[in-house]
C-alpha cells in the first residue's frame, strides 16, 4: 500500500504545502575533478550589463566555483561544489538578482548539431589555410609563365603546392566524399558526386602534370571550389543550429517537470523524461498537468483548450483521466502516470503526427531538386567534352584538361551558395522579428502557401483566459476583488487579478481547496470562487451565461451584499483582426478550423470576419479537412498551438505555430514565433516570398553564368585564372543578391525580448588563416 | 632566387600557426559565444574601485 493511501481524504491539497525537493541528479553533469556543472536557462537576458551582473552575483556565492554566461543562446553554466551549495540556492540567487533561471533536463537536449557546425568549421579553415596558400603559388606561377619564370622554379612551387594541397584536399574534402559515397551506394546522384569526382580528377590530373615538368596545375582551383563549397554548407548548417539551441532554451524556460510523490510520502521534482509509468504524480492548483494519468486522488476541474481545443472547463474526481498539457483548476490532484502504450492521447497523437510526415516525405527542397536535374548534364558535359576533344585529335592530357575545366567551371559554386546565403539572411530577418524556423526548408515551403488555416484557441484567441465585459464592472470593486484573487494559483483567479492590475495581496488569505480563497477584511468576509462557495442565485448566473455564451464564470462576494458574478473567457490576440484582414487582402484563403464549441467558435469567426470556419473536430477530422482541400490543390500553412492541432500540423504543407503552443506541437511545428501577437505570421510570409523570390534569382544567375562560362570550357579557353575568377565572381554576385533581402520586413521597434539579442545571423565571419 | 627556400618554408609555417591557433580556439570553445565575447572585451569591472 502506497504512502498516498494512508494519508487524510485531502492528502492531496496537504500535501501541496510541503514545498517538493528537485531531483538535482537528473539535472546536473558531474565534472572530473568532483564538482558538479549545472545548466540554465535564463530569463531577461537582453545585454551585456545583463552578463556580467549575472556572472559577477554568482561569484560571490561560496561555493560556486565558476560561472559563465552565454549572451547567443541565453544560458548560464555553473560550477559548484555539492556539499558546500545546493543548486537550489543556486536558482534563488539567481531570482534575487533579477534573473530567475530553469534547468536544463540533459535527457531533453540535443547537443549533436553543434558538433556538426564544429566539424565544418574546421573543414572550412583547413580548406582556407590551404586555398590561400596554394593561391598564392599559382599568382606567382601564372605571371611568372608570361614573364621569366624558370622551369625549375615552376616545379618547386608547384611541388609545394602539392605538399599543402593534398593533405589539405584529404581533410576537408571528407564532408563531400562521405556524402557522395553514400549516395552512389544507394544508387543515386546528388551534388557531392560531381563535387568528388571533380576535385579527385583535378588533383590527380596536377599531380601528374607536376611529375611531367608541366606549365599548368589546378590545385588552386580545386581547393577554392572547396572552400566555396564548405562555405554555403557551413552557412546552412549555422542557421539550423541556431533554430535548434533557441528551441533548447525555450523548451527549458517552459520547464517540462512534474512533482513525484515518493513512497515515503517526499515530494520531489523531477524532469517528465524521468518520470516512469506507476508514479504519483501531485499537481497542484493552477499547475498544467506533465504526464497522461489517471486522478488517484483530490477533485477539480480541467482546462483541456490546450488539448482538444475546448475551452469549457470540465470537472474531474477520482479514477477520472488526465491529459498532459491540461491546466489544473482550484483543487489538487494525485495522478497515477499510465503506462505509456497503445490508447493513450499522446500515443495516439504521435501515430497521426508519424503518418502525417510519412505522407510528406515526396516534397524535396529547393537545392535538392536543382542539384537533381544539375548533376547528369554536369557530367555528361564534361564526358561529352572529353570524347569530342579525342575525336579531334587531341592529346588525352588535353582532353582531360579541359574536361575537368567543364566540371570545375560549371560546378556548383553559385549553386551551392544561392540558396543557403538567402536562407541565412531570411533566417536571420525572422529571428528579429521573433520567428524560428524548424525546418530548413520552411521559407520555400511557406512562399508557397496560398491557403491559411487557424486553429482557435490559443492561436487566434489569447492562451490565457481574460476578462469579459470589463466596462460594466464597478473599478473599486474589481481592485479589492483582484487583491484577493492575488492569494489564488488558478487560471481564472489569476487572470482577474491581471485584470484588476492588482499589485498587492490582501493580508490573511485561506484557500479552501476546490472552492476558492476567503479573507476578513475590516471584519467583514470576502470571499471569491466557485459560484457555490459564494451563494449565487441560479437567475443571476443564467443571465451571466446568456450575455457570455462561451465564458467560465467566477463569483466575488463582500460579507452579506449580493454576489457578483466575473465572466472570463477567450479574447482575440490583440492584432487578429487587422493581420486577417490583411491576409485576406494579400489573397489569401483563410479558414478557422477548431476542437472548441460550435458557439465559441462562430463568435470569434464573426469577429475576424471569416466566413469557412468548422468546430468540434478531433485530429483525424482536422487532418481530413487538410487533405481535402489538399485535393482541391491549395497548399495550406496551418497555425495551431494545441496538442490536437499536431497531426495537423504536421500533416500541412507547411506550419507555424506560437511560442506558447504544446511541446508536441511546437515540434511538428516548421516555424514558432514569440509574443502574443499575430502579427509574426504575416511578416513570415512576406519574408519568406521575397526570400523565395531572391533563390530564384540567384539559381537564374548561376544558370546564366554556366550559359556563359561553359562554351569557353568546352572550346578549351579556360586556363586556371579565368576558372577562379569566374567562380569567386559568382558566389561573390550570389552572396551579394541575397544581402537585398534586408530591405524586407524591418524589425519591429519594441521588439519581443527573447527576440532582441538573437543577434546579426547574416553577418557569419570566414575563419581564413594564410 | 635560392631565397624562396627559405621564404616558402616560412610562410607556410605562418600559415599554418594561424590554422592551429584557429582550430585551438575552436576546441576550447570561443566561438561558442560570440555575441556575448564582443560586450566582455568592453567590459571595465576589472578596473580597481568597482564591484
Amino acid at each position: 500500500m502506497s504512502a498516498v493511501a494512508t494519508l487524510p481524504a485531502d492528502a492531496a491539497a496537504d500535501a501541496c504545502r510541503i514545498a517538493p525537493e528537485r531531483d538535482w541528479s537528473a539535472y546536473t553533469v558531474a565534472e572530473p575533478d568532483g564538482r558538479r556543472r549545472l545548466e540554465l536557462a535564463v530569463e531577461n537576458i537582453t545585454c551585456a550589463a545583463c552578463m556580467g551582473d549575472i556572472e559577477r552575483g554568482l561569484r560571490r556565492v561560496d561555493g560556486v566555483g565558476a560561472a559563465r554566461v552565454n549572451v547567443a543562446s541565453r544560458r548560464v553554466a555553473v560550477v559548484y561544489k555539492p556539499g558546500r551549495i545546493a543548486p537550489d540556492a543556486i536558482l534563488d540567487r539567481m531570482a534575487a538578482i533579477g534573473y530567475p533561471a530553469h534547468p536544463f533536463d540533459p535527457a531533453a537536449a540535443r547537443g549533436t548539431r553543434s558538433e556538426e557546425s564544429k566539424r565544418l568549421l574546421k573543414c572550412l579553415a583547413v580548406a582556407g589555410f590551404g586555398g590561400m596558400n596554394v593561391m598564392l603559388m599559382s599568382v606567382s606561377v601564372w605571371s611568372g609563365n608570361v614573364t621569366d619564370i624558370t622551369p625549375e622554379t615552376r616545379d618547386f612551387f608547384h611541388w609545394v603546392s602539392a605538399l599543402v594541397a593534398i593533405p589539405t584536399v584529404a581533410y576537408a574534402a571528407q564532408p563531400f566524399f562521405r556524402s557522395a559515397i553514400a549516395a552512389v551506394r544507394r544508387r543515386a546522384v546528388n551534388m557531392d558526386v560531381p563535387i568528388s569526382i571533380g576535385v579527385t580528377l583535378a588533383m590527380a590530373l596536377s599531380l601528374v602534370n607536376t611529375m611531367t615538368h608541366a606549365r599548368e596545375a589546378f590545385f588552386d582551383s580545386a581547393l577554392m571550389l572547396l572552400f566555396f563549397l564548405l562555405l554555403g554548407r557551413f552557412l546552412d548548417e549555422n542557421m539550423r543550429r541556431r533554430t535548434a539551441v533557441e528551441a533548447e532554451t525555450l523548451a527549458a524556460l517552459r520547464a517540462d517537470s512534474a512533482v513525484v510523490m515518493r513512497a515515503d510520502g517526499g515530494l520531489i521534482e523531477t524532469p517528465v523524461s524521468r518520470i516512469r509509468p506507476g508514479d504519483r504524480v501531485l499537481v497542484r492548483p493552477g499547475e498544467r498537468v506533465a504526464v497522461d494519468g489517471v486522478v488517484r486522488d483530490g477533485a477539480s476541474e480541467i482546462d483541456a483548450s490546450l488539448v482538444t481545443g475546448e475551452t469549457t472547463p470540465a470537472a474531474v474526481g477520482r479514477g477520472d483521466t488526465v491529459h498532459a498539457g491540461t491546466l489544473n483548476g482550484f483543487g489538487a490532484l494525485v495522478v497515477e502516470v499510465t503506462a505509456v502504450a497503445e490508447g493513450t492521447l499522446i500515443a495516439e497523437i504521435e501515430r497521426l503526427i508519424a503518418e502525417a510526415q510519412s505522407m510528406k516525405a515526396g516534397a524535396m527542397r529547393l537545392a535538392d531538386r536543382a542539384a537533381r536535374t544539375y548533376a547528369p548534364v554536369v557530367h555528361s558535359a564534361a564526358a561529352l567534352t572529353f570524347l569530342g576533344w579525342m575525336l579531334v585529335g587531341a592529346h588525352w592530357n588535353e582532353a582531360l584538361v579541359i574536361a575537368i575545366a567543364v566540371l570545375i567551371i560549371t560546378c556548383p559554386c553559385a549553386l551551392a551558395l544561392a540558396i543557403p546565403a538567402v536562407q541565412v539572411v531570411a533566417a536571420g530577418r525572422l529571428f528579429r522579428n521573433g520567428i524560428l524556423l524548424n525546418a530548413g526548408d520552411a521559407i520555400e515551403r511557406l512562399a508557397a502557401a496560398d491557403t491559411i488555416v487557424f486553429d482557435k484557441t490559443g492561436t487566434l484567441t489569447e492562451p490565457e483566459p481574460r476578462l469579459l465585459g470589463a466596462a460594466d464592472v464597478d473599478p473599486a470593486l474589481l481592485a479589492r476583488a483582484g487583491r484577493l484573487a492575488l492569494g489564488s494559483r488558478h487560471p481564472l483567479a489569476r487572470a482577474l487579478a491581471r485584470a484588476a492590475g492588482a499589485a498587492e495581496p490582501l493580508p490573511g488569505i485561506r484557500e479552501r481547496a476546490g472552492e476558492g480563497v476567503a479573507a476578513v477584511v475590516d471584519g467583514i468576509d470576502v470571499r471569491l470562487g466557485a459560484l457555490g462557495f459564494c451563494g449565487v442565485e441560479p437567475a443571476a448566473v443564467a443571465a451571466m451565461r446568456a450575455a457570455h455564451p462561451t465564458a467560465s464564470l467566477i463569483a466575488y462576494r463582500e460579507g452579506r451584499a449580493a454576489p457578483v458574478l466575473f465572466a472570463l473567457g477567450q479574447s482575440l490576440k490583440a492584432d487578429a483582426v487587422a493581420t486577417v484582414a490583411r491576409l485576406k487582402r494579400e489573397g489569401y484563403r483563410i479558414e478557422i478550423l477548431s476542437g472548441d464549441r460550435e458557439a465559441a467558435v462562430a463568435e470569434a469567426a464573426r469577429a475576424l470576419d471569416v466566413a469557412d470556419w468548422r468546430a468540434e473536430r478531433d485530429p483525424a477530422a482536422k487532418i481530413a479537412r487538410l487533405d481535402a482541400l489538399k485535393a482541391e490543390g491549395r497548399r495550406v500553412l496551418m497555425v495551431g498551438d494545441g496538442l490536437n492541432d499536431a497531426p495537423s500540423l504536421a500533416a500541412a504543407h507547411v506550419s507555424l505555430s506560437p511560442v506558447t503552443a504544446a511541446h508536441v506541437a511546437q515540434s511538428a511545428s516548421d516555424a514558432v514565433f514569440l509574443g502574443d501577437r499575430l502579427a509574426p505570421v504575416a511578416i513570415a510570409l512576406d519574408v519568406a516570398r521575397a526570400a523565395r523570390r531572391l533563390m530564384m534569382e540567384n539559381l537564374w544567375i548561376a544558370v546564366v553564368y554556366n550559359a556563359v562560362a561553359v562554351p569557353i570550357a568546352i572550346l578549351g579557353y579556360v586556363t586556371p585564372l579565368i576558372a577562379a575568377l569566374a567562380m569567386s565572381g559568382s558566389s561573390l554576385i550570389v552572396t551579394v543578391n541575397a544581402l537585398r533581402l534586408r530591405r524586407v520586413a524591418p524589425p519591429p521597434t519594441a521588439r519581443p525580448a527573447s527576440a532582441a539579442i538573437v543577434g546579426e545571423t547574416g553577418a557569419v565571419s570566414a575563419p581564413v588563416s594564410a | 632566387m635560392n631565397i624562396l627556400v627559405y621564404l616558402v618554408p616560412i610562410a607556410l609555417s605562418l600559415g599554418l600557426l594561424g590554422l592551429a591557433a584557429f582550430l585551438w580556439s575552436l576546441k576550447t570553445g570561443q566561438f561558442e559565444d560570440l555575441d556575448g565575447a564582443a560586450w566582455r572585451a568592453i567590459q571595465d569591472d576589472d578596473l580597481p574601485g568597482r564591484e
